[in-house]
């Protein structure tokens, strides 16, 4: 195309044809036409994959609250469900199960991915271990959840381990490892990302005074970075608070109330999955209000994460 | 982190030079007699640093754990039919139909969910691939300043929604909108090609699971596109436009060539997340064991086959066979996770834009 137009004018040059005007022979001007057009054309294109994109957000968005806001009551949060049939019951149970569970992910999942994400920014920087580590957290990020489910299945709820406690049976323990494990790449690289960012004169500062090395991470360095760190974990607590998939065979789900790390336990979006698939419409309808009620939860943290980021997280140490 | 020296007392007092010692720390300022009083650090310096290291090299052992596990743990299957598991089928003895999957009389091939899970995923990409390079040619070339903010972050929430609830919304919204408006028109107008015969009263299938991932993956792949057009540097843009050219023309020349490997990987990185999605698909795929060339039949994943059967299995070897597929995907994923990395590392990281 380029190439053509150039001919043309060269050509249009050389036989004197070029008026004051310039470059205005028929050909070029036709050729002008043709790459307005197809300009309009590709920005037309990506409004409208924009538009395309935007639209099944909006719709399930709005689908959501329509259906969830109509079937939520205050038993929902009170009541747990009832046996089919009878109409009524909610889901009490499968938010403390979920409460429980996220509890246990997070304290395997943060403290491990926190103490990673040091190692790779403040003692690994730059070497071939760090790298590896780097790319297996990355790696482990993109593992599919149902295969930490069948994993977490094949190392604690299917051996008996002779003294361990929790293993050999369906448990929230189990249910809450799965999910732990996916925090951690998370975790990992934000923490990272975050303490690279704090300004070498910060940890120069705390050494010249003589703080040791170890105090000096804990307290300048990762306190420095802690908002972001903060987000990290965040975001990583509402990945997993939506998993599905790993609990089905590791938390298992239960009717009733349980509150005991070695028994089976009911979740939230375990619940949904349970209740979606269900003939009963009354079932479907508590879906739905659990669908809205996770859905404001995750958005709630996200949200949060948005207004902490958007405030500048590491303001006042350059 | 460069060498700092953490100011550390000598480690061994040496003989015979005590009221050295004794001179030094009285004539030395009371910060640094503090300091000197707080005794040695280098025990518990040590101590954290290698309790750090511990915890990231966890993260291998983790990934070396799942994998030894899954392993073992489908060592039954492998043994009892090998490489067959993933393309072998037999004949049903009752009914004399080709069949893949019997729990019952200890029949296991995995091909269908192979199939059910590249079929899905094909489609996934297809929808995906183009839309989420629009979205992310307007969100960083044409968009409004003031626009760009929310859009973005619209995108980010797309992606914060649980699979689960995109499945609920697919069962109850989009498989009865295909249903009857879309399955009808695409068996009428390119049923002749034997993708698309309607023989399906349900709605579910490849199609529906398709459509509801190419949904999900769509912000995956945007951001990434998005940030990798973010890094082609703004010269490029410039000299494309010095020499005439329409904006499109800059897009297709300055930023999308550039910007192609980069692009390439984001996309496999979709494909490595559809190829795990789990709920969603298991909920609209019909989950039914067989092979059908038609998008609009019903299907299964690999993915969807260990959700609904896994906790219920009843026999060892149907246990084991479930591993095996699960050891599969992990692997795949693994690959394809590892391929897509390195691809947009090697954009973002390197100089992008160098060659041609």
């Amino acid at each position: 195309m380029g190439g053509d137009a150039r001919r043309t004018g060269a050509d249009a040059l050389r036989k004197g044809e070029v008026s004051e005007r310039g470059f205005q022979t028929r050909a070029f001007q036709g050729r002008t036409r043709v790459r307005g057009l197809i300009d309009s054309a590709a920005t037309t294109a990506a409004v409208g994959a924009t538009v395309l994109v935007v639209t099944p957000l909006v719709a399930i968005f709005i689908y959501l609250v329509y259906k969830g806001a109509s079937s939520l009551n205050l038993d929902f949060f009170t009541k747990i469900p009832k046996p089919p049939g009878e109409l009524g019951g909610g889901m009490a149970n499968a938010m403390w199960g979920s409460a429980i569970l996220l509890a246990v992910a997070s304290a395997i999942g943060v403290p491990i991915g926190i103490a990673a994400g040091i190692y790779l920014a403040e003692f690994g920087r730059g070497t071939r271990l760090a790298n590896a580590i780097r790319f297996t957290a990355d790696v482990l990020n993109g593992v599919p959840s149902i295969v930490m489910g069948v994993a977490a299945y094949a190392l604690i709820v299917k051996p008996k381990i002779g003294f361990l406690p929790f293993t050999g049976h369906f448990s929230a323990f189990s249910g809450g490892v799965a999910l732990g494990i996916m925090m951690i790449p998370t975790v990992c690289r934000t923490t990272e990302e975050m303490l690279l960012m704090v300004p070498h004169a910060v940890r120069e500062a705390a050494l010249g005074l003589g703080v040791p090395n170890w105090r000096s991470v804990i307290s300048i360095t990762v306190r420095t970075a802690s908002p972001g760190i903060i987000t990290g974990c965040m975001l990583a607590f509402a990945r997993v608070a939506g998993e599905t998939a790993p609990l089905i065979f590791t938390a298992f789900g239960n009717s009733f109330w349980s509150s005991s790390l070695n028994r089976p336990i009911a979740a939230l979006p375990l619940q949904i999955y349970l209740y979606a698939l269900s003939p009963y419409d009354d079932w479907r309808r508590l879906a739905w209000a659990g669908s809205l009620v996770l859905i404001v939860l995750i958005m709630l943290a996200v949200s949060l994460v948005r207004y902490v980021t958007s405030r500048g997280t590491l303001k006042g140490t350059s | 982190m460069p060498e700092i020296r953490v100011f550390q007392r000598p480690a061994k007092q040496e003989p015979g030079q005590p009221e050295r010692q004794r001179a030094i720390r009285s004539e030395a300022s009371p910060v640094r007699q503090f300091l000197l009083g707080r005794g040695d650090s280098s025990f518990a310096d040590t101590g954290f640093k290698w309790l750090m290291v511990l915890c990231a090299l966890s993260i291998f052992g983790i990934v070396v754990l799942i994998a030894t596990e899954l392993t073992l743990r489908s060592q039954l299957s492998w043994n009892a039919f090998g490489l067959k598991f993933f393309y072998s089928s037999f004949i049903d003895p009752d009914t004399h139909q080709r069949s893949y999957w019997d729990p019952v009389n200890g029949h296991f091939s995995a091909l269908p969910f192979i199939y059910g899970t590249l079929v899905s995923s094909f489609v996934a990409l297809l929808l995906a691939v183009p839309l989420s390079i629009g979205v992310s040619i307007f969100l960083t070339e044409m968009c409004p300043r003031g626009l760009r903010g929310p859009l973005a972050f619209l995108t980010e929430l797309l992606a914060a929604i649980p699979s689960v609830i995109y499945g609920l919304w697919a069962m109850f919204v989009l498989v009865p909108l295909l249903r009857v408006y879309v399955n009808p028109v695409l068996s009428r107008t390119l049923g002749w090609t034997g993708f698309f015969s309607d023989d399906n009263p349900t709605g579910l299938g490849f199609l529906a699971g398709g459509t509801i991932l190419a949904i999900m993956i769509l912000p995956i792949i945007s951001s990434l596109t998005r940030e990798v057009m973010t890094a082609v540097p703004h010269s490029q843009r410039e000299a494309v436009l010095a020499l005439g050219a329409t904006r499109w023309e800059m897009i297709r020349m300055g930023v999308l060539r550039n910007a192609r490997i980069g692009i390439v990987g984001a996309v496999i990185l979709g494909l490595g997340r559809a190829l795990g999605e789990t709920m969603a698909v298991t909920m609209v795929i019909g989950n039914s064991p067989e092979i059908h060339r038609s998008l609009l039949a019903n299907g299964t994943s690999m993915a969807a086959v260990i959700a609904n059967e896994y906790a219920e299995a009843a026999t060892e070897l149907h246990l084991s066979a479930l591993t095996e597929i699960g050891l599969a995907l992990f692997l795949v994923t693994i690959v394809v996770n590892a391929l897509a990395r390195l691809l947009v590392w090697a954009v973002t990281r390197g100089a992008p834009a160098q060659t041609h």
